[in-house]
Order: structure tokens, then sequence, then C-alpha cells
């Protein structure tokens, strides 16, 4: 029994503790208890390979190393204490940054030990050709995730601005990074070279930038799953460089999970991922044909507060203009209030509202909602009919009639939640503006529909003060 | 510039207890830049004393100050002896009826004056903020049901008591306009049975919306009005309706009927023999009395109780019986009026004569006779024939066929099997290990909680540090290129795990149940 099988024999238990841990989080009940399995599985998992380093590395190789963890999880846990929960999409997407790089790194620490070291042993004839097939893989695809998740992250906290970037021919320019990988790949595995690995490097920073450049803030729900995708498989890829399994399991869950939760959002949208990844929604919207949609009526917090104080039942649908606004608090307050009066209070979310799959939901966790009101759309839509008062808060795309109604709609044929089906709908929202798709918004202008203009903390705060 | 005086008159037309402004419309007029001057005793009827007004802003006067304005808003049509008192280039807006009083369209546009018609407004959404028949109707169909539930001897609602069970009263309405519906939904509040007719299916719905039950009339002839207002129907159609009537009226307690056409006499709808087969204590309100009634024996203003023991009341003014709402709706409506006159918000008055709003409302212009304006195609009706067409027509999406899924699905197999057929170990081994632990995920990911897709996210992403090992087991070489890159890729990776661990616990955390 060698150091390096009781490592192995440790990675098929954290292996399994991993899979476990993405079961206990398919639900409420069991989510706690789930993460507990992660943190075993991380925790066994480490120090299988620390007891294999500390066997076989030279001691000042073992101190770097633990001062690396310790450092990194330094600044890891203070992260994670300070993050703003409406901060929550940049931070996830940073963290998927430094699995990138990481990869980045790790592939150019293969190429170093094998292909840059005369003196290895280890890799011969076809094996040695599909190692430098492996740096290459892993070192590009960790590269395009790098840089995607760096513009991803930019994006949400609003350093760059969020509106897609126009390349001429980026589709092309898309494929053209692609061609190259794959002749450059060629090129590496006949004869590999320093000069060669950089080139990879550089056009696959270039691809990951290009490639999430160009498509939209409002898009970033897919972009940020995809990209935890493109991480796991990112780590995959490195499993197959190290010969590891755990790598390549945990790699594959995570891309799975990743690609799954991007088909969701896709399927939210009403659109196929290739167009997503693929290039801008906004952009080529059209600025709506001059319809007349009639006049929008606005209404006072204070006659809203009648309203909900008269309904009987209400659902508020939130949307990214409630995580702008950090309103998440007096709306949850706004809901106590309400059930207090015997009012039925529930929540209605969109698949694709916020800007991170779920972000609508840890926000009003975060201000002490109960989950079990905060309801999903398939769950809420045919419930609209019965709903006395409808809020919605900073959202406009995702209850849009016109994407089930007119067909010539950029967004039509997307689900949307039927707010309009309601008696009332009170819309709060800063003003008349088209929402992210850029398509105007006839729900506004329906006979039951009322507008609040303003910020949207500042309005449900003075709707509060009303009831 | 000099800021416009609008001139509010108390109403001299019998029983008319409504007023063109309320304390709080006075305060929205002034807001628009206007000074506003209400004769005195104007509001008394619908409760709001002069001093409320005062307090709003207004001044109060005599009728000589109230008709020295610019503008005079009122809500009857103006007597002989107001028309007398119209002075040159005011603007008068008021109910008029235009249609059906060509007299007194022709008398006024013989003055140097302005007069648009409230009761003109053209049915398209933009306008129906302006639109008085519907906020009238609204509350007329509600006082509808208050007069008939006030005549009539029980319940509305189905009670078991212990002095033995009471029946639902059932109700019919006729017509499921604004004022039908209002009806529908206050009888049905009320705990009524409530059912409906009306020509035009696609109400249906709106009539079940508020607690109705829509009776059909068998019928090729749907009717999709153009104007939005319903129009004559042919013999057929009538016969089939008459017959619905009918075999309803020996069964329902109460008859609203809301049947109206624009410048017609009202079709009548309940013959006398229909009446004669209710039940003793029913009841009728007719709520087209002033335009001769749907019911065969309404008298316009009167109750008239028949020889069975039915009760038909054909009260002219049910939205007048409750003068405070309606004055309310009613000076809404004239302030989203002004609200478009007064585009630059100040006081002074714009009529543009290029909007078909505007057009429509204007009978009079500066003593040019303006009826009638041009017709106006109203958005609603033929919105309803594309609506009709849903998804179908939409250009569909490109969707890979089954067949293309399939050959494609073969290419990557038969690729899958290659490079495993000829790769040496341990790729192979791998690939089975990649294969089946994407296939666990994808099944295990399935199944997550929607709300939970935030912890997800930020788990695998911990998870996805596990990198780290790869990292950790390259420091151990020698080379000192090797030790920085494997340093820096274990330093970014920790950062990913604790980080991603902790801001899980942290959400998961918050999430509690109610």
């Amino acid at each position: 029994m060698t150091a390096q099988s009781i490592a192995d024999a440790a990675y098929i238990i954290a292996a399994l503790l991993f899979i476990l841990t993405l079961a206990g989080l398919s639900r409420h009940e069991t989510s706690r208890q789930g993460i507990v399995f992660g943190i075993a599985g991380m925790a066994v998992a480490l120090a299988a390979t620390v007891g294999v380093a500390v066997q076989n590395a030279a001691a000042i190789a073992v101190t770097l190393l633990i001062i690396a963890v310790a450092c990194g999880a330094a600044i890891g846990l203070w992260r994670a204490r300070i993050v703003e929960m409406t901060g929550m999409p940049e931070l996830i997407a940073l963290l998927h940054s430094f699995v990138g790089l990481a990869a980045v790194l790790v592939g150019w620490d293969g190429f170093y030990s094998v292909e840059h070291n005369p003196g290895q042993t280890e890799y011969t004839g076809s094996l040695l050709h599909i190692h430098h097939a492996e740096v290459f893989i892993g070192v590009f695809i960790g590269a395009v995730t790098f840089t995607g998740s760096i513009v991803a992250n930019l994006k949400l906290s609003g350093r760059i601005k969020s509106a897609p970037l126009m390349l001429p021919g980026k589709n092309y320019l898309n494929l053209g990074a692609l061609g190259a990988f794959a002749i450059l790949t060629g090129f590496f595995v006949a004869s590999p070279n320093l000069v060669l690995l950089i080139a990879v490097t550089l056009v696959a920073l270039a691809l990951g930038w290009h490639l999430v450049a160009s498509i939209g803030g409002g898009d970033m729900p897919v972009v940020v799953s995809m990209l935890n995708s493109y991480s796991g498989w990112a780590a995959a890829a490195s499993g197959f460089l190290l010969d590891n399994n755990l790598l390549i399991v945990t790699g594959a869950l995570v891309g799975s999970s990743g690609a799954y939760l991007s088909y969701i959002m896709c399927q939210a949208m009403n659109r196929s991922f290739i167009s997503v990844i693929a290039g801008g929604f906004g952009v080529e919207a059209p600025t709506s044909t001059q319809t007349d949609y009639g006049d929008y009526r606005e209404v006072t917090a204070a006659e809203v507060g009648t309203l909900l104080t008269n309904a009987k039942s209400v659902v508020i649908t939130p949307g990214y203009g409630m995580a702008v606004a950090q309103a998440q608090y007096p709306v949850a307050e706004l809901a106590k209030q309400l059930r207090e009066r015997g009012i039925e209070v529930r929540f209605g979310i969109h698949p694709v509202a916020g800007r991170l799959p779920g972000h609508m939901n840890v926000l009003l966790a975060e201000a002490k909602v109960p989950y079990d009101i905060v309801l999903e759309m398939d769950e809420i839509n045919d419930d609209f009919e019965k709903t006395s008062v409808v809020l919605v808060i900073g959202a406009n795309d995702t209850v849009n009639p016109a994407a089930a109604e007119d067909p010539t709609s950029p967004i039509a044929g997307m689900p949307v939640l039927r707010v309009w089906e309601a008696a009332d709908v009170v819309v709060f929202k800063r003003s008349m503006a088209a929402g992210y798709a850029g398509v105007q918004n006839p729900l506004f202008f329906r006979e039951n529909a009322q507008m609040l203009f303003g910020d949207a903390k500042s309005m449900v705060e003075e709707v509060l003060r009303s009831i | 510039m000099t800021v416009m005086h609008i001139g509010v008159p108390r109403e001299r037309s019998a029983g008319e207890t409504r007023v063109a402004a309320t304390p709080r419309t006075v305060e929205q007029l002034r807001a628009l830049g206007y000074e506003v001057t209400v004769e005195a005793g104007a509001g008394t009827l619908s409760t709001f004393a002069d001093s409320a007004y005062t307090a709003a802003g207004a001044r109060i006067g005599g009728p000589d100050e109230v008709w020295a304005a610019d503008v005079v808003l009122k809500v009857n049509a103006p007597d002989p002896a107001e028309i007398e008192r119209l002075h040159e280039g005011v603007t008068l807006v008021s109910l008029l009826a235009p249609g059906l009083n060509p007299e007194l369209v022709a008398t006024l546009a013989a003055k140097p004056v302005t007069v648009l018609a409230m009761d003109a407004v053209p049915r398209i959404s933009r306008a129906q903020s302006l639109d008085v028949l519907s906020s009238m109707a609204n509350i007329a169909g509600y006082r509808a049901v208050i007069e008939a539930a006030h005549a009539f001897g029980r319940f509305f609602t189905g009670q078991v008591t212990a002095a033995g069970k009471v029946p639902p009263a059932k109700v019919l309405v006729a017509g499921a306009g604004v004022a039908g519906l209002a009806a529908i939904g206050a009888a049905s509040s009320l705990g009524a049975i409530v059912l409906a007719t009306d020509p035009r299916p696609e109400v249906a719905d709106q009539v079940r919306s508020l607690g109705g039950e829509f009776l059909a009339v068998q019928s090729v002839e749907a009717e999709v009005s153009a104007s939005g207002y319903a129009k004559e129907m042919s013999q057929d159609y009538n016969a089939l309706a008459a017959r619905l009537y009918a075999s309803q009226a020996p069964e329902v307690d109460i008859i609203v009927t809301t049947a109206l056409i624009p410048g017609r006499p009202a079709p009548k709808l309940i013959t006398a023999e229909m009446v004669a087969s209710m039940r003793s204590g029913s009841v009728i309100v007719d709520m087209a009395a002033a335009q001769g009634g749907n019911v065969e024996g309404t008298r316009a203003g009167e109750v008239v109780h028949t020889e069975n023991g039915v009760t038909i009341i054909g009260y002219t003014d049910l939205a007048g019986r409750l003068p405070a709402q309606s004055s309310q709706l009613y000076g809404t409506n004239l302030v989203n009026l002004m609200k478009l006159l007064t585009p630059g918000k100040d006081g002074e008055l714009v009529l543009d004569l290029e909007d078909v709003v505007q057009r429509g409302i204007t009978v009079v212009h500066q003593g040019e006779n303006m009826w009638p304006p041009p017709p106006v195609q109203v958005s609603a009706a033929p919105a309803a024939g594309p609506v009709g067409v849903p998804a179908m027509a939409a250009p569909e999406k490109k969707r890979m066929s089954s067949a293309r899924k399939l050959t494609l699905t073969g290419i990557g197999i038969a690729a899958l099997w290659l490079v495993n057929a000829f790769a040496p170990q341990p790729l192979p081994e791998h690939f089975t290990v990649l294969m089946l632990a994407t296939v666990i995920g994808y099944y295990v990911i399935g199944k997550v909680h929607h709300a939970l897709h935030t912890p997800l996210m930020s788990v695998t992403n911990a998870i996805s540090g596990i990198i780290v090992v790869g990292a950790m087991l390259q420091i151990g070489d020698g080379s000192t290129v090797i030790r920085v890159l494997s340093f820096v890729a274990i330093l970014l990776a920790s950062i990913n795990i604790f980080g991603g661990f902790a801001v899980t616990r942290r959400m998961l955390g918050m999430f509690s149940k109610g």
C-alpha cells in the first residue's frame, strides 16, 4: 500500500461525496446536508493529495503548497463573508475565472514537466502525442474560461458597459479562432514548442474575451452558467492531462451542471443555445414600430397601498430592477405585513429574472422570505387569473404579453409570467424605457395595469408606510 | 400670455345631482396652470361644500363670473338660457349627444364658440381615460343592481339558516358592455347567480372573469363591431335571442337590460309576454329607459308595478344616484381631457384637430359646425383578427430535423469509438469515467429545484476548485517555473474552494421555510 494507492482510494470516496453533494442540493430540505458532503469530499481529496505531496516532494514545495492554500483560504473566506447577495453574479463569474486560470497554469506545468523536460521518461510514443494534445486542449478551455469570466465579471459589476460588442463578422472571428486552435494543435502534436503554446494561449484568451464581450448584459444568466460549464470541462481536461480520475469526474459533474442550467435558461428565453453564445439578442431587436398602445395610468404609492389592503391575494414578480435598487428588504417586509393581515402573498419568479439562475430566490431568501411562497413560473402561471393584485417590481421582458400574443415580436414565443390576467397589475418602474430586449411592453397600456414610477426601493417603502 | 380661466357652473337640469369638478379635480386643473371658478352651491348635491372648493384653490363666484370664463366645464348640455350666456371665443365642454340633437348643434354652431362633447370620445384605447360613457356606465351598472336589490324582497346570496334554506337570487344581465359588466360584478359579489347575454361571443371571458355565466345566442352571425359599440342585429338573430329571453324570464328573479345602440332607439328585448311570465316579486331594471327602453312597459324615470307583481325600474339617472362618485369620475375624465388639451401644462388650451380624439369630440369649432367627425377605426376590433392567429404565423425557428439529429449523434458516437479503439491506455479508461460522470451529473442536477440554482452554481464552482489537486501534484516537480506556476494555481483554486463553499453555506443558511 503506497501513498499513491491510498490517495486513489480516497479520490473515489471524494468523487462519490461530490455526487451526493449535487444530489443533496436538489431540495431545500437536504441542501445543507449536501454542502456538508461537499466539504467532506474536498477535505478527503485535499488530505490525500497533500499526503502524496509530502511523501514525494521536497520540504520547500510542501511549504509553498501550504502557504498557497492558507492564503487562498483566507482570501476566499473573506470575500465570501463580505459579498452582497446582489453582487453574487459578479463573484461567481470571478471565481470561474480562477478555475480557468488555474487550468491554464496546470497545462503550462504539464508542458514544462513533460514536453519541455528532455529527461522525462513517463510518456513515450503515442502517449506522448496524446499528452501534447491534452496540454493544448486544457490550456485552450482554461484560457477561454478565464477571459470570458473576467469580461462577465466586469459587465456584471458595471465596470464595462453591458451592451454587446459588435465587431464586424464576429461569427467568423469566433470560427477563425477555433480553426486556428485546430491548426496549432496539429503543429504542436507534431513538434511541441513554447511559441506554439504561447500562441494558443493568446488565441484562447482573445476568443474568451470576444465571446462574452459580444453578449449583452441581459443574457448573463446563460453566460455565467455556460462559463460554469467551461470551468468544469477545463478541470476535466486537466484530469486527462494528469491521469487523474477525480479531476475528470468532478469536472464532468460541473460541466454537465453548467450545460444543463444553460439549457434551462435558453428554454426560458425560447432561444437556441448557439444563438445566445454566438451573439447579442438586444442587438437586432427593431426599435418597436410606432404602434398606438394607448395611454398608461400612473398611481401613487398610497393608492397602491389601498389596492393591496383590499386584495385577497397578491403575487409579486421581481426582476433585475429589484436587485439593482436593493429593494428585497422592503419587498419582504411588505409581503410579511400583508400576510399578517391574512392576504395571500406569493412570489412568481421567471427563470431568467436577474443576472444569475436563481438570483431572485437568493435575494428573497436573504430578506427572509420563506421559500415555500416563492414559486417558479410554471407553478404560478395558472393562478394569475384568480389573483387580485400583481406587483411587478423591476421586471419588464419577463412579463411582456407581446411574447405570448404578438407573433411578430422579437421575443415571440418566450414563456412569460401572465401577470396581465390578474385583476390589477401595478408596475414599479423607473421610467417608460423599454426592457433589455428593447421591446415595448404592451402590458403597461392595459386597462388593468397601473404604473408607479420611481426607484423600486423608495417606492416600496412608501407603499409600506401607507398601509 | 394670460392664464386661462375655467368656470364650473351649477347644473340646472331637473334631477341632476352631479357637478363637473370636485375639489380633487380642481387641484389637478390648477396643476395644469388654470384658474378655476366654481359657482356657489355647484357641489352641494354631490356633497362637495363650497369651502372644500376654496380649500382646493378655486374661487367661488356667481353665474356671471362662471360663464365669463374662457373654458366652461359642464355635465349636461346647455339649456337655452345657458346658450345665451356663451360669449365669443369660449370653449364649452359637456355631454351633448350631438348625434341625437342636431338642432342643439345647429344652435351652438350659430355662435362664435367652440363646443366639445364628452360623450363623443372615440373608442380607442388612448382615449379611454376621457371616456365618460364608460365611467358613467360603470357607475350606473352598479347602481342598477343596488336598485334591483332594494326593490327585490329577498337576499341575493343563498343561505342555510336555522329558519330554513334561502335560495340565491338569479340575475340575468342583457348586454355585457361596461354597464353590463359592472352589473354582473356587483350582482355576483352580492352572492347572486348571474347569467349574461351579449351578441359578441368574445365577451364571454370577460363575463366569466366577473363571476357570471355567459349564455350564448346560438347564431352564425357573430358580431365584430368596427366602432366598438353594439350594432343592430338581424332578424334571425333577434328571433333566437327572443327565444332565449323567453325561456329565461320565468327562471330568473332579476333582469338588468343595458342594450343601447348609439344614435338609435333602444332595441326591445323583453316583451310584455315575457314580463307576464316572470314570478311575482321579480324586478327588472331597464338601463336603456331614456332611449325608449329594452322592456315593453318601461316608463322613463319611473317605477312601474305590473299586474303580476313585477317591478320595472326605468330610472334614467342611475349614475347621478351616486353623485359624489360620478362627479369625481366625470371630473377626472375632464381633467384627462384638459391634460390632452394643455400640452404645455401652462394653462393655455390648444385644440389640435389633427388628433383623432380631439377631432372626434369637437362638435363646434369657432362657430363652425364640425359634426359628424370622420369615422375612426377602433384599434380593439381589427386587433382581434391577428391575435386570433397565434404563434402559428410566427416564423418557425429552425429546429434540427430528427434525421439530422440522428446523423450528428451517430457521427459523435463513431468518433468516440474511433478515438477509444485506437488510443492506448489510459485514454479509453478516462473516457469511460468522463462519460459516466457526465451522465450522472446530468441526472443528479436535472432534479435541482429552481430556487437552488444559484447555490448549485456556487457549490459546483467550489468543487471545480478540485483542479487544485492537479497543481498540488505538480508543485513537487523540481523546476522553479513549475513551482511558481503551481503556487499561483493552488492559490487561485483555494480561493475558489473556500470562497465557494463558504458563500454557498451562507446562502443556504438564508433559505427558511415559512
